[in-house]
C-alpha cells in the first residue's frame, strides 16, 4: 500500500511539474518579452493561454501536498524543518503570482498593468527556482531525520541550484510548446512564430542541463546516479531524452500538437526518473517510504478518497481541457502593454 | 525528534493566525458567492432581462478574482501547517489528513468548473452554462465541510489509541466524522452566506444611496439580502448547538468564553461588558441563563475555569471578549435581515429608508470582524492545547529560525495584497452594468 500511495504522490508531482511548471514558464516568457510595445503581444498570449488553467493545474500542490503529509508524515515533517527557507519563498511566490495574475486583468492604467505584470513574471520564475531546489536538496540527501539541517546549506548545494534552473527551463519550455499551439489555434502566425523560436531556445537550454546536471549528479551524488543509469531509472532519462529529441523536430516543424505531448512526457520523465532513482528511500540515506508511511488503515482511506476522486475529478478535466483545446474559453486576444490603452 | 526550543511560539501563532485571516473571509466568497451568481443568472434565463445577465456576469467576474486569491492564500496554509507545526503534522497527519485528501478533491472540482463557467460565458449554451455553475456550489460545500473536519477534530480529537505515548490503531473515518463536524459546518456555511451577502449588498447600497436606480441595482441588492435573511436568524440556532456541545465536549472553552472563574450550579450569564484581569465591567448579569442555554436546565452545574490548572487555561480576556463581539454583531446581523423581510413581506418593498441601507453598508465588514472574532472563540479556546489535551501547542511548534521574519514578510505581503484587491474590485464596482455586456469576462472589450 505504501508503494502505491508513493506512486500517486509521484504521479501528482509529475502532474504538477508539467502543467504547474508551464504556467510558470509562461510568466517567464511574460517577463522576457521585452518593452511594453514589443512584449504586448506575447503577453496577450500568456493571459489568454493561462487564464482558464492555471488555477486547475495548481491545485495538483495541494495535492501532492495533502498525499504526503497524510500518507508520509515523518517525511513531510522533516522536509518542512530544513528546507523551510526554499519553501516559504516559494510560498510568498505563489501569493504574489497568483493574485497579481488576476488582478491584472482589471488594471485600469499602464502603470497598474506593468506592476502587477512585473510582479508576475518575476515571481513565475522565483518560484519554480525554489520548488525546484527544494526538489533538488532531497533528492541529494540533504534532508535528515531527527535533527533538522541547515537552513541554508541544505538547498545551496550544486544539485539544488541546477535543480532550480532546470524548473525554469522546462517550464519555459513546456510553456512556449503550448502557447505556439495555442497560438495556431488563435490564428496568429506571428506569435506562433515567436513561440517556436522560444521553445527551440528552451528546449535546448533544458537539455543541456538535464545533461549537464547529470554530470554534477555523478560528481556529487553518485548513489543518485547509479539510480538514473541502471533499470527503469536509466529507462526513464532514455524516455526523456527521446522525447525531447522528438519534441524539438516536432517544433522545428510546426507540429505542435504532436509535440504538446511529447514535450509532456520529456519533462514528466526526469521527474518520474529522480523518483525510481531514489526509491525505495524517500530521504535518501534516511528514510524509506516504507518506513515513512502511515499506517495501513489511513494508507487505505486515501487511496479509496483519492481513487473516488480522481473518479470526479478525471473527466471533470478531460471536459475543461477539451473546451479548451477546442477554442470554447479562450478569451479574447488582447496584447498586453502600450496598445491597451486603445484596446479599453 | 529532538525537541528544539522555539522563542517565537507566539510569532509563529500569530503568523498562522493572519494567514487565516486572510483566507477565511475568501473562503466565504467561495461558499456563498457562486449561488448567488446562479441566482442572477437563473433570473436571467426566466425574465430574459439583460440587467441580471449583467449582474451574474459582473460577479462571476469578482467571483473568479476573489476564487485566485483564495486559492494562492489556501496554498501558503498547507505550507504552513508543516513549516510552522512540523511535530503535529509529524504525529497526527496520518489521523485527519484523509479529510485534506477530500478536501483536496472538492478543491480541484471547485477550480474547473469555476473557470468552465466564468470563461464560457456566451460561450457555452444558457443551459449548459448554468448547469456548470452547480458543482462550484456543492464543491464549496463539501470543501468547506472536510477542512471544518479537520478543525473540529484538533478540537474533540478521535479515531484513535494512544499506547505507550505512540499514536495507534488510526480509524480515519471516525477522525473525519468527529463529534463537532456537523454543528461546526453548518455555523461557517451560514457566516459564509452572511459575510459574502451583506458585503455584496453592501456594494449596492452604496449605489442605492447615491441615487442610482434601475433593475441591476436592485436585484444587486435584494438577491444577497434574501440569502442573508434565511441564513441570518438560522445562525443564531446553530450557534446555540454549537455552545451547548462545546459545554459537553470542552467545559473549559465554555468557562473561558464566559470567564467563569468557578464551577456553578444554576450559573447566570453576562451580556456584553469587557472582560480585564478575571472581571467583567460593564455587562448585564443574567440569573441562571448559562445553566439554561448550556444545558436547558436552570440548576445545570457549569464547571469553571478553576477545575484545571492554570496552564490548562485558554487566555481568557481575548476569548470572551471575541466571542462578545461575535455574538453583539450577529444579533445586529439578524436584526437588518428580520428588518429586510418584515418590510418584503408586510410591503412587498426593500426598506425605503436610508437608515437600512447605511446598516447594510455597515453589516459587511462587522460581518467580517464577526467571522474572525468567532475563529478566535474557537480557536484560542481551543489553547493551550493544538490536539485537544492530547499535545501542546507549544510542543508542535518548529525549532526553525526566523519567524519573525516570515511573518514579517508575510504581512507585508497581505497589506500589498489587501490594498491592490480593494483598489481594482473597487474599480469594477463603479463601472455600470452596461459595461458588463459589451465586455468578455477579461475585463476587456471584444475587438470587432
Amino acid at each position: 500500500m505504501a508503494e502505491l500511495a508513493a506512486i500517486v504522490l509521484v504521479i501528482g508531482l509529475t502532474a504538477y511539474a508539467v502543467l504547474g511548471g508551464a504556467d510558470f514558464g509562461a510568466g517567464f516568457w511574460d517577463l522576457t518579452a521585452g518593452g511594453a510595445e514589443r512584449g504586448s503581444r506575447v503577453r496577450g498570449m500568456v493571459k489568454r493561454s493561462m487564464g482558464p488553467v492555471w488555477e486547475a493545474n495548481h491545485v495538483w500542490l495541494i495535492f501532492v501536498l495533502v498525499v504526503m503529509w497524510t500518507c508520509f508524515p515523518p517525511a513531510f515533517a522533516a522536509i518542512m524543518e530544513t528546507l523551510y527557507v526554499p519553501i516559504f519563498l516559494a510560498g510568498v511566490g505563489i501569493i504574489l503570482r497568483g493574485a497579481a495574475f488576476a488582478l491584472r486583468g482589471e488594471a485600469g492604467t499602464i502603470g497598474e498593468a506593468r506592476a502587477l505584470g512585473g510582479i508576475f513574471a518575476l515571481s513565475s520564475v522565483v518560484t519554480p527556482f525554489f520548488l525546484g531546489a527544494t526538489i533538488g536538496a532531497v533528492a541529494s540527501g540533504q534532508v535528515p531525520v531527527g535533527e533538522a539541517g541547515p537552513p541554508f546549506e541544505s538547498w545551496t548545494g550544486a544539485v539544488s541550484i541546477l535543480a532550480g534552473v532546470t524548473a525554469i527551463a522546462t517550464g519555459a519550455f513546456l510553456a512556449a510548446v503550448f502557447m505556439a499551439a495555442d497560438s495556431v489555434r488563435a490564428g496568429l502566425p506571428d506569435l506562433v512564430n515567436a513561440f517556436r523560436t522560444r521553445a527551440l531556445g528552451a528546449g535546448l537550454a533544458a537539455g543541456a542541463l538535464a545533461i549537464g546536471g547529470l554530470l554534477v549528479v555523478r560528481a556529487d551524488v553518485p548513489d543518485l546516479f547509479d539510480g538514473l543509469t541502471e533499470g527503469a531509472g536509466l529507462a526513464a532519462v532514455a524516455v526523456s531524452g527521446l522525447a525531447g529529441v522528438a519534441s524539438m523536430g516536432l517544433v522545428a516543424t510546426s507540429r505542435f500538437g504532436p509535440a504538446r505531448l511529447t514535450a509532456a512526457i520529456a519533462v514528466g520523465a526526469i521527474l518520474v526518473g529522480m523518483a525510481v532513482a531514489q526509491s525505495p528511500d524517500f530521504l535518501p540515506g534516511e528514510l524509506t517510504f516504507a518506513d515513512a508511511a502511515a499506517g495501513h488503515s489511513t494508507l487505505v482511506a486515501s487511496m479509496i478518497g483519492v481513487a473516488v476522486g480522481l473518479a470526479i475529478i478525471l473527466p471533470s478535466l478531460a471536459l475543461l481541457f477539451r473546451l479548451t483545446l477546442a477554442g470554447r474559453l479562450d478569451p479574447d486576444f488582447h496584447p498586453i502593454g502600450a496598445a491597451e490603452e486603445d484596446a479599453r | 525528534m529532538g525537541i528544539a526550543m522555539q522563542e517565537y511560539l507566539l510569532e509563529a501563532r500569530q503568523m498562522q493566525a493572519l494567514s487565516l485571516g486572510v483566507h477565511i473571509p475568501l473562503v466565504c466568497f467561495g461558499i456563498a458567492f457562486p449561488a448567488m451568481v446562479l441566482f442572477a443568472e437563473g433570473l436571467w434565463l426566466r425574465t430574459g432581462d439583460p440587467a441580471y445577465k449583467a449582474l451574474a456576469k459582473r460577479w462571476s467576474r469578482v467571483m473568479l478574482i476573489l476564487f485566485a486569491i483564495g486559492v494562492v492564500t489556501g496554498t501558503i496554509l498547507s505550507f504552513e501547517l508543516g513549516l510552522l507545526w512540523p511535530r503535529f503534522m509529524e504525529e497526527w497527519g496520518e489521523v485527519f489528513g484523509f479529510a485534506f485528501a477530500l478536501e483536496g478533491v472538492s478543491f480541484f472540482v471547485e477550480a474547473i468548473f469555476i473557470t468552465i463557467y466564468v470563461y464560457g460565458w456566451d460561450r457555452l449554451s444558457p443551459r449548459a452554462h448554468l448547469m456548470s455553475g452547480i458543482p462550484i456550489v456543492i464543491s464549496g460545500f463539501t470543501g468547506a465541510a472536510f477542512v471544518i473536519s479537520v478543525n473540529g477534530w484538533m478540537n474533540n480529537p478521535s479515531g484513535f489509541d494512544v499506547v505507550g505515548g505512540e499514536v495507534t490503531n488510526v480509524k480515519p473515518l471516525a477522525a473525519l466524522f468527529n463529534s463537532n463536524v456537523w454543528h461546526e459546518l453548518i455555523h461557517m456555511y451560514l457566516a459564509g452566506f452572511l459575510v459574502a451577502g451583506f458585503l455584496v449588498a453592501g456594494v449596492y447600497a452604496v449605489s442605492a444611496l447615491r441615487g442610482r436606480r434601475g433593475t441591476y441595482y436592485r436585484a444587486g441588492l435584494v438577491i444577497p439580502l434574501a440569502f442573508v435573511a434565511l441564513a441570518a436568524p438560522a445562525q443564531m440556532v446553530v450557534g446555540d448547538w454549537a455552545a451547548r456541545t462545546i459545554a459537553k465536549e470542552q467545559p473549559i472553552k465554555l468557562a473561558a468564553l464566559e470567564g467563569l472563574d468557578e464551577t456553578t450550579n444554576g450559573a447566570g450569564l453576562t451580556v456584553g461588558g469587557v472582560y480585564v484581569d478575571g472581571r467583567v465591567y460593564g455587562g448585564i448579569e443574567v440569573p441562571r441563563m448559562l445553566s439554561i442555554l448550556a444545558f436547558h436546565d436552570p440548576d445545570a452545574e457549569v464547571q469553571g475555569l478553576d477545575t484545571v490548572p492554570k496552564e490548562d487555561r485558554p487566555p481568557v480576556a481575548i476569548v470572551r471578549n471575541s466571542f462578545q463581539v461575535m455574538v453583539g454583531i450577529g444579533t445586529f446581523l439578524a436584526a437588518v435581515g428580520a428588518w429586510f423581510l418584515w418590510a418584503r413581506i408586510r410591503r412587498g418593498e426593500i426598506p425605503g429608508s436610508k437608515w437600512f441601507l447605511r446598516a447594510v453598508v455597515a453589516a459587511g465588514p462587522l460581518a467580517v470582524v464577526a467571522l474572525i472574532a468567532g475563529w478566535i472563540t474557537t480557536e484560542v479556546g481551543r489553547q493551550p492545547w493544538i490536539v485537544y489535551e492530547f499535545m501542546r501547542t507549544e510542543d508542535a511548534v518548529t525549532g526553525a529560525d526566523g519567524i519573525p521574519v516570515g511573518y514579517a514578510t508575510l504581512a507585508v505581503v497581505y497589506v500589498g495584497l489587501a490594498a491592490a484587491a480593494f483598489v481594482l474590485l473597487r474599480r469594477i464596482a463603479r463601472e455600470g452594468p452596461e459595461e458588463e455586456l459589451r465586455k468578455g469576462v477579461d475585463g476587456l472589450e471584444a475587438l470587432p
